[in-house]
């Protein structure tokens, strides 16, 4: 017995880089496992019967009764959400679409490369701008080109994407007919081109709080032991800049937008709505407005484990990476 | 000399001049009041700077360019645009004050909660934040206010139910810092209740922090209400709104681009006059 918990104790050892990882998964598991209650009681929660927001504010007592039970509502609610569960263990799914009868899983697979394509689009964009930006801003500090760069959060912070979007389309669509004005193109070119403006748009909300960090950031490594040394050794600044200064600066960058990839999966659902783009945030409008909880519940479930274990893999990431958690 | 009574109210004139100075040495702060209190001003005194009424329209005189009897054109129902963009600002900004409130008062006291007891408080509240947060910000808004209803009512209760955890994270660190410090540990030791210490000791300072997260908050809020207005679930029309006017003007954006860009701009001095607040203050109480 007791050498039992000696040897749980070894393993769970507080400076051991397993108990941490073990830690870290079983935070991740219990929130996954919130995130699938919440959804569930999404649509309890909120006031009002769904079957009646399904039917319509007229319809017949008979049709709600039929209808609750399409939707197991008759069922007690822990059978239901056993069953909710179960669904979405063995088939990753959370049920078929109301209107069409298409299981929920397919319609959002469906949808889903489109914004993924966009989502990578935007983060690469994103970490490209503020580098250079952050870059700028911390070679020339205290100095004009700073002021101007750290200025730029403050007026963006107030920007809603949306009409971002709208502006980059009347001044690059509609006046100098670079892009199209929405929907996506045919080919892989055509559909690289049509994303451009909206990944720029999407970008755009990321870039004030990467610039911020970034800068601050490079600052540090700028005036780090090892940069003056290198100054010191007679290695032009260009070099210094490009080889140690962002290899350095990269790995925060990333792990900035993993924080921030609920918040970039979120505006990409609106940025779609501006552009005419057939994604998952088109997908969400469209059951939003036919009253589709099944297809709703998917995109909130799958949106949000996606959050989870991509903000999981980026946590391990760098704590894998940086030397200075290495021991821990 | 014994001090007369004079002397007290020059005492309390120099404290007003410190803390007016203060604020004078704070440019971000003094620029962006003034920019608060010319918005707040065309709001309130709308009805008394606008000859029209937001829902006048006006047919003989749609989609009109800026000129001096439209200051900024009229929109396609010919109602005036600079009317409408001053009263969307009472619409927009009251929802933006009201809806702050309750998230405000919810989150300072859960985050003081989790940060002062730890345990399982703390994991309890550091849960429920980890899995809101898992769920894009506007995925939520979107789906709560379409469930809750258009309009107002939804916006509301959107914002109750998400808007307290930036200000319980941000909060619970700060209390966790506080908890450790001699003035706390005296405290429990003269047996003052934990929720006295809370309430008394903590929250005047945690409250500095907490209002500067409020003010970039308000601006986050704002756009949410604006985007929300936008997608058609937000404050539903006739009732202006910059949303909902941005909306409206797109679909006219390659003849009359300036019905979506103006509201848009509104929108972003808001933004700019409250985070150029926010930093005031934040710096007017690191100073101090």
């Amino acid at each position: 017995m007791i050498k039992s918990s000696n040897l749980l104790r070894k393993f769970v050892d507080i400076d051991s880089p397993r108990r941490w990882l073990l830690l870290a998964l079983i935070r991740a598991a219990v929130v996954i496992i919130c995130v699938v209650t919440a959804v569930f009681f999404i649509i309890r929660i909120v006031p009002g019967d769904p079957a009646k927001m399904i039917l319509g504010e007229y319809s017949t007592p008979e049709a709600i009764e039929s209808m609750h039970h399409t939707l197991g509502l008759d069922l007690p609610l822990w059978e239901q959400f056993v069953r909710f569960v179960q669904n979405l263990l063995i088939n990753g799914d959370t049920g078929s679409s109301i209107i069409s009868g298409t299981s929920s899983r397919e319609l959002i697979a469906e949808r889903a490369p489109v914004t993924l394509l966009l989502i990578a689009m935007a983060s690469l964009l994103a970490i490209l701008i503020s580098l250079v930006l952050a870059t700028l801003a911390a070679t020339h500090k205290d100095r004009l080109l700073d002021h101007m760069i750290r200025i730029f959060p403050t007026i963006t912070l107030g920007m809603p994407v949306f009409w971002v979007g709208l502006l980059l389309i009347l001044i690059f669509s509609v006046r100098l007919g670079w892009f199209p004005v929405g929907g996506v193109g045919e080919g892989v070119t055509g559909t690289l081109h049509s994303l451009i403006l909206p990944a720029i748009t999407v970008a755009f909300s990321q870039i004030p709080t990467l610039i911020r960090s970034l800068r601050a950031q490079m600052l540090e490594v700028l005036e780090s032991d090892f940069v003056v040394t290198l100054k010191a050794a007679g290695i032009p600044n260009r070099v210094i800049l490009m080889k140690h200064v962002l290899r350095n600066s990269a790995l925060p960058t990333l792990m900035l937008l993993g924080v921030n990839i609920s918040y970039l999966i979120g505006g990409t659902l609106v940025v779609e709505q501006v552009f005419g783009i057939k994604g998952i945030g088109s997908l969400l409008f469209s059951s939003i407005s036919k009253r589709d909880f099944p297809v709703i519940q998917g995109i909130a479930l799958y949106c949000a484990i996606s959050v989870v274990i991509i903000s999981l893999l980026i946590e391990i990431a760098s704590w894998r990476l940086d030397p200075r958690t290495k021991g821990k | 000399m014994k001090p007369t009574l004079l002397d007290l109210p020059l005492q309390a004139d120099d404290k007003n001049k410190r803390i007016i100075n203060r604020i004078l040495n704070t440019p971000s702060l003094l620029v962006g009041s003034i920019m608060l209190i010319i918005l707040v001003g065309l709001a309130v005194l709308a009805p008394f700077i606008s000859p029209y009424h937001p829902s006048d329209q006006n047919l003989y005189a749609i989609l009109q360019p800026p000129s001096s009897e439209h200051w900024l054109g009229t929109d396609q129902l010919g109602r005036d645009l600079f009317t409408r963009l001053i009263y969307a600002a009472r619409t927009d900004l009251k929802i933006m004050v009201l809806a702050e409130i309750i998230p405000f008062c919810t989150g300072v006291f859960l985050g003081m909660l989790a940060g002062y007891y730890g345990k399982w408080i703390d994991t309890l509240i550091t849960l429920v934040t980890d899995t809101f947060i898992a769920f894009p910000f506007y995925l939520i808004v979107i789906i709560v206010a379409f469930a809750s209803g258009a309009g107002q009512r939804g916006l509301y209760i959107t914002f109750i139910l998400v808007g307290w955890i930036v200000y319980a994270r941000v909060i619970k660190g700060l209390s966790a810092s506080f908890r450790k410090q001699e003035w706390v540990a005296s405290a429990q030791t003269l047996g003052i209740p934990g929720v006295k210490i809370i309430l008394r000791h903590l929250l005047p300072n945690v409250l500095p922090q907490a209002v500067v997260v409020l003010m970039t908050d308000m601006v986050g809020l704002l756009v949410a209400i604006v985007t929300l207005g936008y997608l058609g679930i937000g404050i539903a029309p006739p009732t202006p709104d910059w949303g909902t006017m941005i909306s409206d003007g797109q679909s006219f954006i390659t003849t009359a681009w300036w019905l979506s860009a103006v509201p848009g701009l509104a929108v972003v001095y808001t933004g700019i006059a409250l985070s150029l607040v926010g930093d005031g203050l934040a710096d007017l109480w690191r100073r101090k």
